[in-house]
This record gives structure tokens, sequence and C-alpha cells, in this order.
């Protein structure tokens, strides 16, 4: 390598374009992608799904990204921001698919950053604030099985471009299950102290279950994923009790306000700025 | 120390002869070769701070993730400051084959016993900031480190390949940035300039303190473990950014700086010493805040690197009994 190569060139073409993350370059994501809707696709309920998951996604991102530099291991620095940037991947595409189809034209960024709270459609789940490892580990234990079992159906969905967000999806939310079924069995076993923080963020999370479950049938399975990891650890199975609200109608806790005005803070301070 | 005790352990004029010598053919010394005291020291010194830098490195832009304004600028964020723990692990690794230990180096980073890039001392006060970072930042950054891929330590050398092929990238990101925000609204061209003046002479005294003042220096060069002293360092900076402000439209801060025919280089003013002094010794903007941040994460994390240690522990142990039984 040579000693000034790479700073020098700076300011001029590159062919490494390749290097970009995955969706970081200046395509847009869905680009070549054929985006008819088939015949028999009712477009008002596929936008509004896309938008449901993308929210769930965006909003469980945020989460993570506010572990960094806060992360009890370097490992986990890494893995946090593996699984952050996945789900901010998935968001992405199913923003963009909600604009092709909803007849609004939308990018992305319109729905991240201009619309609030109460137009927000993801899981009360995913907007708690942080808590401790205990409580982001229980959580997406929760929610990546839930929606590794819906984006498993979903891959078959007849909107070819659904379903491929979905297969792609399914890689990533596999092993993001996996990672926090490892340390939830890691914590519940591993300490006193580690063991009564997983039972309390299992009662914390408890109340929040219903909500994934009320469109979409994959309970029984999400279930069992659930008894297999908490028997593992040694942990008790949480009982659910329901809890009055649905996230899924724009329902919030107090939680997702604030959360939205620090991610479209910039955004919104600067309405006319491109990025 | 690796002096071996074995009968026909050759004497130690023979092994410094034999270091000088691969030194002298710009081979690769390799952990498990004899290396004088000084030269284990000296490197133990030099990766633990770079990887300390890397880590510390992740809050100043760290702070934006959550507030950056476009999704697709979030993601190039969030993967940077990945890559940096990525980087740290990297680095405290290769420390570590030089019989260095990650938890102790940490501990050292916390109790202000080892150091860090002082850069990582100002605050980020816009989203410029991210730009002007990887513009700046990690352009100092690979000025310092192309030469270290040729290091004479061999995991360090390759870890630095590694690591400056992703500055590079994020180099690029951070000018891309900054190109678009110059295309933009007048306030975003403000914040690109604002964020310039703030980060342009900080980023001069990254090189470290002028070759008269940087006692390490000669030791590290006869190693080969440094390539270039830091005013050389410091001028390819300065010459190789000149030409990129331009063609950005920004202004870099500096009335003495111009073109000098005669010595083929920018001549640049210099920086404010003692604020570097000031910095370094710990009373720089953020020090404080900085470690406190690496402070509490590593206290708050105590109970679950415990934990993960006790389960396996355990799993161990039913492994054992089970053969047992």
């Amino acid at each position: 390598m040579n000693d000034d190569h790479v700073y020098m060139t700076l300011a001029e073409g590159h062919e490494d374009d390749s290097r970009w993350a995955y969706g970081t370059g200046f395509e847009d994501p869905l680009h070549g992608v054929d985006t008819a809707v088939p015949e028999g696709v009712d477009t008002g309920r596929l936008a509004a799904d896309c938008v449901a998951l993308a929210d769930d996604a965006l909003v469980s991102a945020q989460r993570l990204a506010e572990w960094t530099t806060r992360a009890p291991e370097l490992e986990e620095e890494v893995a946090l921001a593996n699984i952050g940037l996945d789900l901010l991947g998935q968001a992405r595409l199913l923003y963009a698919r909600a604009g092709q189809v909803d007849g609004s034209g939308r990018g992305e960024d319109a729905y991240a950053y201009f619309r609030d709270a109460g137009d927000f459609r993801n899981v009360r789940l995913a907007e708690l604030p942080g808590g401790d490892f205990a409580f982001s580990i229980v959580r997406l234990l929760v929610l990546s099985s839930w929606r590794l079992a819906h984006f498993e159906e979903l891959s078959s969905h007849p909107d070819p471009v659904l379903a491929a967000i979905a297969a792609k999806g399914v890689k990533e939310l596999t092993y993001h299950r996996q990672y926090a079924a490892e340390w939830a069995v890691r914590l519940g076993d591993g300490t006193q102290e580690s063991h009564r923080r997983m039972r309390k963020a299992l009662e914390q999370v408890a109340p929040y279950f219903g909500e994934l479950f009320t469109a979409h049938d994959v309970r029984d399975e999400v279930v069992a994923v659930l008894r297999q990891v908490t028997e593992a650890g040694g942990l008790p199975m949480p009982v659910y009790r329901p809890l009055p609200g649905a996230g899924r109608a724009g329902e919030h806790t107090e939680h997702l306000a604030p959360l939205l005005a620090e991610l479209q803070s910039v955004a919104r301070a600067h309405p006319e700025a491109t990025w | 120390m690796t002096t071996t005790h074995s009968a026909e352990a050759p004497p130690q004029e023979r092994l410094q002869e034999h270091f000088d010598a691969t030194i002298a053919r710009d081979q690769r010394i390799e952990p498990r070769d004899w290396m004088p005291d000084g030269y284990r020291k000296t490197l133990v010194r030099q990766i633990a701070q770079h990887a300390h830098s890397e880590i510390i490195g992740m809050q100043p832009e760290g702070e934006w993730i959550t507030r950056a304004p476009s999704l697709r600028r979030k993601a190039i964020l969030f993967a940077k400051v990945q890559d940096e723990a990525g980087h740290g692990l990297y680095l405290y690794s290769a420390a570590e084959t030089l019989g260095a230990d990650r938890a102790d180096l940490t501990e050292r980073l916390i109790e202000g016993r080892q150091k860090y890039s002082s850069i990582f001392n100002y605050p980020t006060l816009s989203f410029a900031d991210v730009g002007v970072i990887g513009w700046f930042v990690d352009g100092a950054a690979i000025c310092n480190q192309v030469p270290l891929c040729r290091s004479s330590y061999g995991p360090y050398a390759r870890a630095m390949v590694r690591i400056c092929k992703e500055e590079s990238f994020h180099q690029r990101q951070g000018y891309e940035l900054l190109m678009t925000m110059m295309r933009g609204t007048e306030a975003q061209k403000a914040m690109v300039q604002d964020a310039v003046d703030r980060w342009w002479w900080p980023s001069l005294m990254m090189f470290g303190p002028p070759d008269g003042d940087s006692p390490n220096s000669a030791a590290s060069m006869a190693w080969k473990i440094k390539r270039h002293t830091n005013d050389e360092l410091r001028q390819r900076f300065v010459d190789m950014t000149v030409p990129q402000a331009e063609k950005l439209g920004v202004t870099l801060p500096d009335p003495e700086l111009r073109w000098n025919d005669e010595r083929g280089h920018h001549d640049f003013g210099t920086p404010d010493w003692s604020e570097l002094k000031r910095v370094i010794g710990g009373d720089g903007p953020c020090n404080a805040q900085r470690t406190e941040r690496r402070r509490s994460a590593h206290e708050e994390g105590a109970w679950v690197r415990e934990a993960a240690t006790a389960h396996a522990a355990k799993q161990a142990d039913r492994a054992r009994k089970g053969t047992a039984a």
C-alpha cells in the first residue's frame, strides 16, 4: 500500500463503491426491483403492514443505538450495533415499499422524521426505555422471536417485494434471536444478581406480549421459544397480564414522543435541507 | 520476559543481534520472537493508546447516531462507530500478543494511567462535526497509520492494514457528507464552516508535539515501530487537506497558511502547544466526561461479565460431571 494513496485520492472518483455498508450507497434501496403490486393485493393493507413493521424496526434500532459506548463488553458493543443496523436496514426497505404502494410517493425519511407519535404503529414493547442489559435481552428475545416467525410467513406473501424483504430479514432475525437466547440463558443461569435481573425483566416485558399477537397468529411458535429459553436459563415463564392500549392503533406509552423528538430533532430543525 | 531458559538458549547478545538484523532487513518481529524489553513496552504503550483512542473515539460521534437527520446517514454513522469498536478489539488483541491483558488495559484507561488521542476530548456540537471528524480526524489517523502498516511488529502491522482500509472509507463518507451539506442550505454551509474552524487546530495536534519535544519518537523510529516524525506527518496532512478544502469551499482557519514554492510544501501557523499539553494533561473540554462514560459502562457491565463467567464455569462443571457419570 502506498503511504499517501488513500488520502490523496479523497476528492477523486472511486471504484470501490461496493464497500459502502449495505443500503448506505446512493441508490434507492429498491432500485431495479419490479415494484408493481400484483392484482388482488389490498394496497392499503399492504402499506399499513409495511409501516407497522418498519416502525417496530426503527424504534427498536433507536433503542439499540442508545447502547453505543455503554455496552457491558466490546463484543456486545459490536453485536448490538449489528442488530440495530439490520433492523434499520429492514425499516428503510419497508418504508420505501410503503411509499410505493400507498400512493403518497413518500420516501423513507418522510415516514421516519415527519410523522408524530400518534402516527407510529409500532408495538409498545419496542418503545419502552432501555433499562438494563437484562431488559434489553428479554425485549430482544421476544421481539426477534415474534418477528422471525412472522417474517417466515411473510416470505411467501403475494407481494414479491415484501416477500423478498422478509426473506432477507429471516437470516438476520435468526441471528438476533440466537444472540438474545444465548444471553438469556447465560444471565438466567449465571449469578444470583443476573438471575434476579432476568426475572424482573421478564415481569416488565410480560404486559406487552399480547399486543404482538393481535393481528398475526404466530403465538404458539413464539411461546414455545420463550418456554425453551426460560427453561434452559432456570427462569419462570412470565405470566401474561394484558394492558389496555394498542401501539398498532397509535396508542402509545409516554416514552415514544421523547424518543421521536430526539430522532427527529436535526431533520425537523432543517426541513429544507438534504443530507 | 521472553528470554527462554532452555540449555541451548542463545545468549542475550546473540538474541539482540538477531533482532537488530531482522529490523535492519525490514522483516517483521512476531509474538514468539525475542525482543528487547524497551521494544515490547513501547509497543504495548502505543498499541494500547491506539486501542483506547478507538474506544473513546466512539463517544463524540456516537452521540449523533440517535439524531442523524436521515436514515441513510444514521446507518452510515452507526456502522462507522461499530467499526471503531471492532478496531479497538483488533488492537487489544494485538496488545495481548505482547502479554498485555485487555481487562488490565481497560483499568489503566479508566484510572487515567494510559492515554488516548487528545482529539476526542473536544465536543461534537452539530451534525457537521460528524463529517469534519471523518475528513480531518480519520484523515489524520490515516496519515499516522498508513506507515504503521509497515511497522516492524507483525500483529500490529496487520491490524493496521485492515483498520486503514476501513478508516479511509470513513474519511470518504465524512467528506461526502460535507460535500452534500455544502450544496445545501445556508444554515448547513455555516455549520460546516463552524465545524472546520473548531476541529482544524486540534486535528493538527493529533500528530503530537513538535519533533524537538517528542520524547519517545527517536527510539520508535530506530525500531521501525514508527516510520515518520510527527512534523513530517503533520506537513503531509496539511498538504493533502488544503486542496480538499478548496474543492469543498471552506476556509481553513489559519491566516499563515500558504503555498511555499521553494519548500514545495504549505507553510502554516503554529498550533497552540500549551493547549495540547493541557488537553493531554486532563484539562480538555471533555476529558472527564469521556473517561467517566467509559468507566460507568465498564462498571455497570460488571454483573453481565460476571454472569457470563459464572455460567461458563457451571457449564464446564456440568460437562465434567456428565462425562464422569
